[in-house]
């Protein structure tokens, strides 16, 4: 999937970001200290074998002293022995530091995931919120793993060998380091540059994606208009600019790295020419200059990587700044706040059996003023059964969803046993609603998971009793596994009738006081719809019910029905006396009647 | 053919330029290996005396290998990954080529990201290895072979001494590196799993929040996420014992040689310079002892991409041409269907069919959805192939035309259009083959799908962008632009299906009637499922369960009183009901 916001490149340093990814760390502080400490002495052990070296050449050496090897050499041992196992402890301890970090972070996205309204996910495809949780997330990881630790480490080695220098001989160090002004240059040319060409090819790699994906998803229409030809053309087009933009970006690191080995070579020959010349005066030891040359070798290295720990760094920062404004995206449908939540007293009187709902001037628009509903207004008494018609796009959907504050009105108010729904912790108010959605959406797991939908409540002879009281048992049975079988795919291999009766199952075990019921148009066999009916008047039987009907059969036994319009609520009554008025609903009424006689279903789309 | 024998002739295309790459990387290590070797001299001139003239030459020496070397390492870079860059541009064309070739059905089966991951991610996988991976087993190869060489000629006990450790590196990677791709691929398959939870929980947002199921969510994407952390921890675990033993081995080869070389030193054996110069090659080999296990990794990976790339470019192609095509540069446009049955996933979707469309004349088809109208209008393009002897345009199967022929007679709406992000222009002159009097045919197209008033509002007319970077259509807006884009394509039948169900009914009466005027000799397809679409049709066929149930122009299906009669009374309500 191509996101725009997904290939914008930020900065590569961002204090305000930076300051916020520090904070995830705090709990760690105690780990991110000791693993300090151990690349600290890790920098320092480092140094040793040179001056090792220097000391070998210089007194046993020139001292002829073989016995003295033996120490020197279990001396280096020692430090090897020693560098392993700091360095294990810093790998490990950092890495696994970093790892607990992305935890908390993956958590904490998850969670406000979890929290955010419905209208949110109207508005961001879940590809993209998926790249949040794992491909940004990553890109952090890698940022704790490896990227600023090395950095810290590079920069403790590189102060530790100056320092060593310039004990040893300040003089050759002065000389050794003379070039590094030299080698800060071309690091910046090589950074602003690499940077740029990074981003012209970032820029040509997300052409190349935007093209397949739409050339692909296109390809019926590419194909019908005879296009491949000029596609190809066009595709051939980005490709070759993709390619030339990383032939750009090849020159920049190509002259970066030898670069840095020539002014290395450079010192290295200045070590020599100076440094010879104080050992032919005899103001420098033979052994200081190997270990100067041996050091220099070690000097460079670090340097180059330093540029190298820039591209992570970049990506970790770009994708830090999706997270946050994730992270930061406010939760629109909230639980009340502690004043305005009603005394726990009441609430509990509410609970049992009720259900007694009421909408007062309801207004409601998805987007802008483009109202969906128009001060609408009724009243369902606890038990009672509510059928709502009209044609498609009359707002009958979003009734539903405002009951279930999957979005909050804009004006008015809806009531739940004289509570105004918005003063109810959500999962109190979702908690009395079973909801049965025209399209059934399967979870992984057993047929019994998707009955009970983690409700510890539910027990094994709750979901038996459910399966057995809306007539999934005899279906479920026929299943290898009966109530354990695996749903594979979100149940692909279930027909339409029966993935309705397991939602009715669903609703049925949850024993909510208010059944929500979005009626499925899709047409069944005849059996499987007798099936669907009979458990439709279980499910009702005693259960405040509102219904979104599409089948007349349905609505005619309702104690009322509620003809809406284009947003508006128009008639309201009895079967009978709707008819009698010959307004709205006798059409409608004409309509399915009509449809009954003849064999042609409608055509819903 | 075997994915390595397809990859062989793609990458020798580029031989010279390999040749001539790696010519630079034999003498950027030559110079690189040069360098130990002055300082062996110059060490050993500063122990036995030496003039300042001659520390000059050494300096220099020192300086000029690192720029002769810094040089061909340059062009070593360039040619050899500028040319892994050239085969990578060649397989993506090939790659996209392809993919133009595939019919239909193939799309059905497979999905768009995972194609675009074999485009880009397997692609580049694919690259590091003709590129990178090669060069850096060469230049690895070559300097522990050279380095190992010069190290002998100075002093061989000391060079068995040193790589008498090898062996453990070896041991290492072989001990550790089969357990770090276990421990990765168990973290791969876990990251698969906790994305298919946060997928299932956010793709059944409703359900989730209906069933205040937020705390199962939370606690199955916990535990998914505490085993993905307990995963990387076990990797971490190894990685923390591996890598490091890597340096402490070469470490270990350096205690030896300060230990045995200071004392060869001593004893004469060697010379100070040379003790030097053995320790700066012992520094260079240890990278190749690590890359190794790094390249052979760029190797299996780059394989493995390549395979996957491979299942694309070995899925059969459309049929390009019949043997022997009966062609018919261009014809009147007659349609037939004779006796058609379909099956689609051994599911039969139209059953013996039979219509015939006079050149010019138009058919319409009513029915419910899933009455297969849309199956019958993907056959004429052949969008999918029919059984042979069912489909016939102006008289020849559609199996023995070549498809590029097919498809120039055919212009198809289908029913949710495809727009490119393109301008709107660029849209409607999609089919259009001559650029000549494009501009022409598209404002004729415009005005024709009613577009021309909507044109007014956008920012650049029809010089307007859509698609997430320009406006966005609504559905009537995209379907008429699918129209326009079909008639501007000017072919001698047109397909609508189901095309202008987003658009209120004055107006797609109002597109019908001057479609009929102007697009008069042109023969029409019309699938719907409104009456008004097709009552003007010479005949319609309704259908039903993919079998025609009734026959007949409008006023003799209305006077039969059958489906389509009732279908008619129905709609008659409906619009009643849309008056309010």
């Amino acid at each position: 999937m191509i996101e725009t916001d997904d290939e914008v490149l930020g900065k590569a340093y961002d204090a305000r970001l930076m300051r916020r990814l520090l904070g995830y760390m705090r709990p760690y502080r105690a780990r991110i200290g000791l693993a300090f400490l151990a690349i600290l002495g890790l920098s320092l052990l480092q140094l040793a074998p040179p001056y090792l070296t220097k000391v070998a050449i210089d007194t046993n050496i020139a001292a002829g002293d073989v016995d003295g090897l033996t120490p020197l050499a279990l001396l280096l041992l020692g430090v090897l022995a020693a560098s392993y196992v700091l360095e294990s402890v810093q790998t490990y301890t950092l890495q696994i530091t970093g790892q607990r970090i992305i935890f908390d972070l993956r958590t904490q996205i998850h969670a406000h995931l979890q929290r955010l309204d419905v209208a949110f996910f109207d508005r961001n495809p879940v590809g993209r919120l998926m790249t949040r949780v794992t491909t940004d997330v990553d890109a952090l990881n890698e940022l704790f793993a490896s990227g600023v630790v090395s950095v810290f480490r590079d920069v403790f080695m590189l102060a530790g060998i100056a320092v060593v220098l310039f004990v040893m001989d300040w003089r050759l160090a002065v000389v050794a380091l003379s070039v590094l002004p030299l080698i800060a240059g071309v690091t910046q040319w090589f950074r602003r540059n690499a940077r740029q060409s990074y981003r012209e090819v970032r820029g040509w790699i997300a052409r190349i994606n935007a093209f397949l994906q739409e050339n692909v998803t296109g390809m019926a229409t590419v194909q019908l208009f005879r296009r491949e030809a000029r596609q190809y053309e066009r595709f051939d087009a980005i490709n070759r600019g993709c390619r030339d933009a990383h032939l750009a970006s090849i020159f920049f690191y190509a002259v970066f790295y030898p670069a840095v080995e020539v002014l290395g070579a450079l010192a290295l020959a200045a070590i020599i020419w100076f440094g010879g010349a104080w050992t032919l005066q005899g103001s420098l030891e033979l052994g200081s200059l190997v270990a100067f040359v041996l050091y220099s070798q070690r000097f460079f290295r670090p340097i180059s990587d330093l540029s190298e720990k820039f591209n992570i760094l970049q990506a970790a920062m770009a994708s830090s700044e999706r997270i946050f404004a994730l992270l930061d995206t406010p939760v629109a449908v909230t639980d009340p706040a502690e004043s305005r939540a009603v005394d726990s007293g009441a609430r509990i009187a509410a609970v049992p059996g009720a259900g007694h709902i009421r909408f007062e001037n309801v207004w409601f628009a998805y987007r802008g003023d483009q109202y969906v509903l128009e001060d609408v207004s009724f009243d369902v008494a606890p038990g009672r059964r509510v059928g709502v018609v009209g044609a498609t796009g009359a707002g009958k959907t979003t009734v539903l969803n405002l009951l279930m504050r999957f979005y909050d009105v804009n004006r008015g108010r809806i009531t739940i046993d004289g509570v105004d729904i918005r003063d109810l912790p959500l999962h109190d108010l979702r908690s009395r609603f079973g909801l049965v959605l025209q399209d059934v959406y399967l979870f992984s797991g057993t047929v019994a998971d998707n009955i009970r939908l983690g409700n510890e409540a539910v027990i094994d002879d709750d979901v038996r009793a459910a399966a057995r009281g809306v007539h999934a048992d005899r279906f479920i049975a026929s299943l290898p596994d009966g109530l354990e079988t695996a749903v594979a795919e979100r149940g692909a291999t279930f027909s339409v009738g029966q993935r309705q009766l397991l939602s009715f199952a669903r609703a049925l075990a949850s024993r909510p006081p208010v059944l929500l019921l979005d009626e499925a148009t899709s047409s069944v066999d005849t059996d499987t719809e007798r099936l669907i009916q009979d458990a439709l008047h279980v499910l009702m039987s005693g259960r405040t019910t509102i219904a979104i009907a599409h089948r007349l059969s349905t609505v005619r036994d309702m104690d009322t029905i509620l003809v809406f319009h284009k947003g508006r609520l128009r008639e309201q009554g009895s079967h009978r006396q709707l008819l009698a008025e010959r307004g709205l609903y006798h059409k409608l009424y004409q309509l399915q009647y009509r449809d009954q006689e003849i064999e042609l279903a409608p055509a819903a789309s | 053919m075997s994915p390595l024998a397809r990859l062989v002739p793609c990458v020798l295309r580029y031989r010279r330029r390999f040749l001539l790459g790696l010519l630079c990387l034999v003498l950027t290590t030559a110079f690189s290996l040069l360098g130990p070797w002055v300082l062996r001299y110059a060490v050993d001139d500063l122990t036995a005396g030496v003039t300042r003239a001659k520390l000059a030459g050494h300096a220099a020496a020192l300086l000029g290998l690192a720029v002769a070397g810094g040089g061909f390492r340059f062009l070593m870079r360039r040619i050899l990954v500028g040319a892994s860059r050239a085969i990578e541009y060649d397989l993506r064309n090939a790659f996209v080529a392809h993919l133009q070739k595939l019919p239909l059905a193939y799309y059905h089966a497979t999905r768009t990201g995972d194609l675009m991951s074999r485009a880009t991610n397997d692609l580049n996988a694919v690259r590091m290895m003709v590129g990178p991976a090669v060069m850096y087993m060469a230049s690895t190869g070559l300097v522990f072979v050279v380095a190992v060489a010069l190290m002998l000629s100075i002093d061989p006990v000391l060079t068995l001494a040193a790589l008498a450790c090898l062996p453990l590196v070896s041991v290492a990677v072989k001990l550790f590196g089969s357990a770090v791709y276990r421990r990765t691929e168990r973290i791969q398959a876990q990251l698969s799993t906790l994305s298919a939870v946060v997928q299932e929980g956010l793709a059944g947002v409703r359900v989730v929040r209906a069933y205040c199921r937020e705390g199962v969510e939370a606690e199955r994407f916990g535990r998914e996420n505490r085993e993905y952390y307990a995963r990387n921890a076990r990797l971490i675990r190894i990685q923390a014992l591996f890598y490091p033993s890597l340096g402490f081995i070469l470490g270990l080869a350096g205690v030896l040689v300060l230990w045995l070389g200071a004392r060869h030193v001593i004893e004469g054996r060697i010379t100070v310079g040379q003790f030097v110069a053995f320790n700066a090659y012992l520094l260079m080999l240890s990278w190749p002892m690590i890359a190794f296990g790094f390249v052979t990794n760029l190797f299996q990976r780059g394989m493995a991409a390549w395979g996957r790339m491979c299942d694309v470019l070995d899925a059969p192609p459309a049929e390009a041409a019949p043997p022997d095509a009966a062609v018919a540069p261009s014809g009147v446009g007659g349609i037939e269907f004779r006796g058609l049955s379909f099956a689609y996933d051994g599911r039969p979707v139209l059953q013996r069919v039979s219509a015939r469309v006079a050149p010019g004349r138009v058919l319409g088809v009513i029915g419910p959805t899933g009455s297969g109208k849309s199956t019958l209008l993907s056959l004429l393009p052949r969008l999918f192939d029919p059984p042979r002897g069912t489909v016939f345009i102006d008289g020849i199967d559609v199996l023995d035309l070549p498809l590029p022929m097919v498809r120039r007679r055919i212009a198809m709406v289908p029913q949710d259009p495809f727009l490119f992000s393109d301008t709107i222009a660029g849209n409607v002159s999609f089919g259009v083959e001559a650029a000549v009097a494009a501009e022409v045919k598209v404002a004729e197209a415009l005005a024709l799908a009613r577009l021309d008033a909507d044109l007014a509002a956008f920012p650049d007319g029809a010089g307007t962008r859509v698609g997430e970077r320009g406006v966005t259509l609504s559905g009537g807006q995209k379907q008429r632009t699918a129209l326009a884009r079909a008639i501007a394509a000017d072919a001698r039948i047109l397909l609508l299906d189901d095309a202008l169900s987003a658009v209120d009914a004055r107006t797609e009466a109002d597109i019908l009637a001057n479609l009929r005027r102007v697009l008069r000799g042109r023969t029409t397809v019309v699938v719907s499922h409104r009456i008004s679409t097709v009552r003007a049709a010479d005949l319609i066929l309704v259908l039903d369960g993919g079998r025609v149930v009734e026959r007949g122009t409008h006023d003799e299906l209305v006077a039969r009183g059958g489906p389509y009669a009732g279908l008619h009374r129905k709609q008659l309500i409906e619009e009643a009901l849309e008056r309010g």
